[in-house]
């Protein structure tokens, strides 16, 4: 019995992101187009920044602080004289560095203690959620805060911090669409081939809650460069001489009446990049479940 | 309800106790030597370790943990290291400013969104519609002390009708202190706004495609009156959940608009209380803030189900 093949259901529930019908709605798709070529962008970004950056972001030039835009600073300079173009690149570069990390952990941890509180219920699901009602009571910025208190600013703490808060996120959204599925005919067929509850997580549950995680990933995403901006901004995350986009405006505040110019461009990249970010979540969100868009 | 309020009511205390437990644990059993944190590294063994008996650091953790507890529903909060006086004190100045700042972002933040998403919804699809979410998704994206910094470039730099930053106090008059948090409500505001406009948006397009507004319709109703005495009513129960929810998030946005505006409220004494190692300050005020997060939760949990009975019915 338990060598029976319990073929996967995935397709038929979850839609198919490989599947030219697929990419064919996702290119009709505004939400999702604009919000890929932004999200590209930022990565191309950050990737060319490993390769070329127009000036080094790290060199002082006092003889050049302070430029208006023009053809050799692009966006002008700091009051150190750094290109601000190579600032924003080398900045983008930290943003999805922050991203990918604090939205790993709350997606690996947090995921995983949700797949596991659907599969055992009971008393490991009620402590699983009790113990994400504690760590709700602490928004990001408030948990990163009490992190740089104890740990000292710093960019790592600020991921950590940023990451432990999106544990019970992803642990609340993963269960709740996990356990609407554990009542569902094909993981009772499952079980009834004798398939033990992390066999029916991993094969089963886990491939038709993809879509509602990869939609959390991309907004969790947005969210962490907003906090890690503001945290940077505080002064509690990214340390100089690493450049970060929220620095550069806690920078640009005090130069207010001198180089107003310096508080647009770290803004308008954190806008764009968030922007790109949260449209691309809604476009994946119609995609994956059209009965949604038909409702906006 | 009774038994709904009961249950409600248990989790409140459990959740309020486990956020202790766990500022404290950050706090104060994470960073080993508190008092050494509090001195840096450079403080010499003598005043860390006259420091650590003045903090009552030489009892057992579970005897700290429970003085603190005892000494927060007293009302003694210990006293600040760097301000050399009572926390409470400090506190309660400080929330002076933090809850009107608060209260005034949640007034602006109701009043925009309300506005903006039935705008939209009574011109669903029609170019209003379209233009106004396409400004709410710029809303969502824009970090608010980035908001809060354009502001202050235009009305302060430009314009130089509103002074940069500072409070001049209540006792000043009530006029110059509510001018000096308009632009640090409206900073909080605007993001709260966008999220909540597209969700009151959603929810009103959601009510109008009921049976009972096509009823109110066929019997003759025009449609804003349907709008206004049928479909709002309705569509104000997913609106209010987001609206506790985005309190919490108001609160914690305190932290970063007080500092760019230069407020002397709870967020500038926990960040400077940061600066100046003042663990004591920092866990007092990490703890009230994470309290004022769960009693929203609590307040939108029930109300929640006092406008829609049947929440209760399925919690129980």
């Amino acid at each position: 019995m338990s060598g029976m093949k319990v073929p996967s259901v995935a397709e038929a529930v979850a839609p198919n992101p490989a599947s030219p019908t697929f990419w064919r709605r996702a290119l009709a798709h505004r939400s999702f187009l604009l919000g890929a070529i932004l999200t590209s962008l930022l990565v191309f970004a950050a990737a060319l920044s490993l390769v070329w950056t127009p000036w080094s972001p790290y060199e002082i030039d006092m003889a050049a602080k302070l430029q208006a835009p023009d053809s050799a600073h692009w966006l002008g300079t700091d009051p150190f004289g750094r290109d601000i173009t190579s600032l924003l690149l080398v900045g983008a570069r930290n943003s999805i560095l922050v991203g990918v990390i604090a939205v790993g952990i709350g997606l690996l941890v947090g995921g995983s203690l949700g797949l596991f509180a659907a599969a055992r219920r009971g008393w490991a699901e009620e402590l699983i959620m009790r113990l994400s009602d504690f760590t709700l009571a602490f928004p990001a910025i408030l948990s990163a805060i009490m992190m740089t208190a104890v740990f000292g600013a710093g960019i790592v703490n600020s991921i950590v911090a940023i990451g432990i808060f999106n544990i019970p996120i992803f642990a609340r959204i993963t269960r709740a669409s996990a356990n609407a599925l554990w009542s569902r005919e094909f993981v009772l067929a499952a079980r009834a081939c004798g398939k033990g509850p992390w066999r029916i997580s991993f094969d089963h549950v886990l491939p038709n809650i993809l879509s509602v995680l990869t939609v959390q990933v991309t907004i969790r995403f947005a969210i962490a460069i907003l906090a890690e901006a503001a945290l940077s901004y505080l002064g509690l995350g990214t340390q100089p001489p690493q450049p970060s986009w929220g620095r550069m405006l806690a920078e640009a505040q005090t130069l207010l009446f001198q180089a107003p110019q310096l508080a647009v461009f770290p803004g308008v990249a954190i806008a764009l990049a968030v922007l790109g970010l949260n449209l691309l979540g809604d476009g994946l969100s119609d995609l994956m479940d059209p009965r949604l868009a038909r409702k906006r | 309800m009774g038994l709904f309020l009961l249950k409600r009511l248990l989790t409140l205390v459990a959740t309020l106790i486990g956020a202790s437990v766990v500022v404290f644990v950050v706090l104060e059993i994470l960073p080993g030597d508190a008092a050494q944190t509090m001195m840096g590294p450079d403080a010499s063994p003598e005043a860390v370790r006259a420091l650590a008996t003045k903090l009552g650091l030489d009892q057992l953790p579970l005897e700290r943990y429970w003085h603190w507890v005892a000494g927060m529903l007293t009302g003694d909060l210990g006293n600040s290291y760097a301000y050399s006086s009572p926390v409470f004190d400090l506190v309660k100045e400080r929330l002076a400013l933090t809850v009107p700042l608060a209260l005034m972002a949640m007034a602006l933040t109701t009043g925009l969104a309300l506005m903006v998403g039935i705008y939209a919804a009574a011109r669903h699809n029609r170019m209003g519609d379209v233009g106004l979410m396409g400004l709410t998704q710029v809303g969502i994206a824009i970090p608010n002390f980035w908001f809060a910094i354009l502001l202050i470039l235009l009305f302060s730099v430009k314009l130089q009708w509103f002074s940069a930053g500072g409070f001049p106090g209540w006792g000043e008059g009530f006029g110059p202190a509510f001018q000096s948090l308009l632009l640090p409500a409206l900073s909080l505001a605007v993001v709260q706004a966008a999220i909540l406009a597209r969700i009151t948006r959603s929810a009103v397009l959601e009510v109008m495609r009921e049976d009972f507004v096509r009823t109110a319709r066929a019997k003759g109703l025009s449609q804003r009156a349907t709008l206004w005495g049928h479909v709002l009513r309705n569509a104000m129960i997913p609106v209010i959940t987001i609206m506790g929810l985005q309190s919490a998030e108001l609160l914690a946005g305190t932290i970063v608009v007080e500092n760019v505006f230069y407020l002397p409220g709870l967020g500038r004494l926990i960040f400077q209380s940061i600066s100046n190692r003042d663990l004591i300050v920092v866990r007092n005020c990490v703890m009230l803030l994470a309290a004022m997060v769960v009693i929203l939760n609590f307040i939108v949990d029930i109300l929640y189900a006092v406008i829609d009975p049947r929440v209760k019915a399925s919690d129980i």
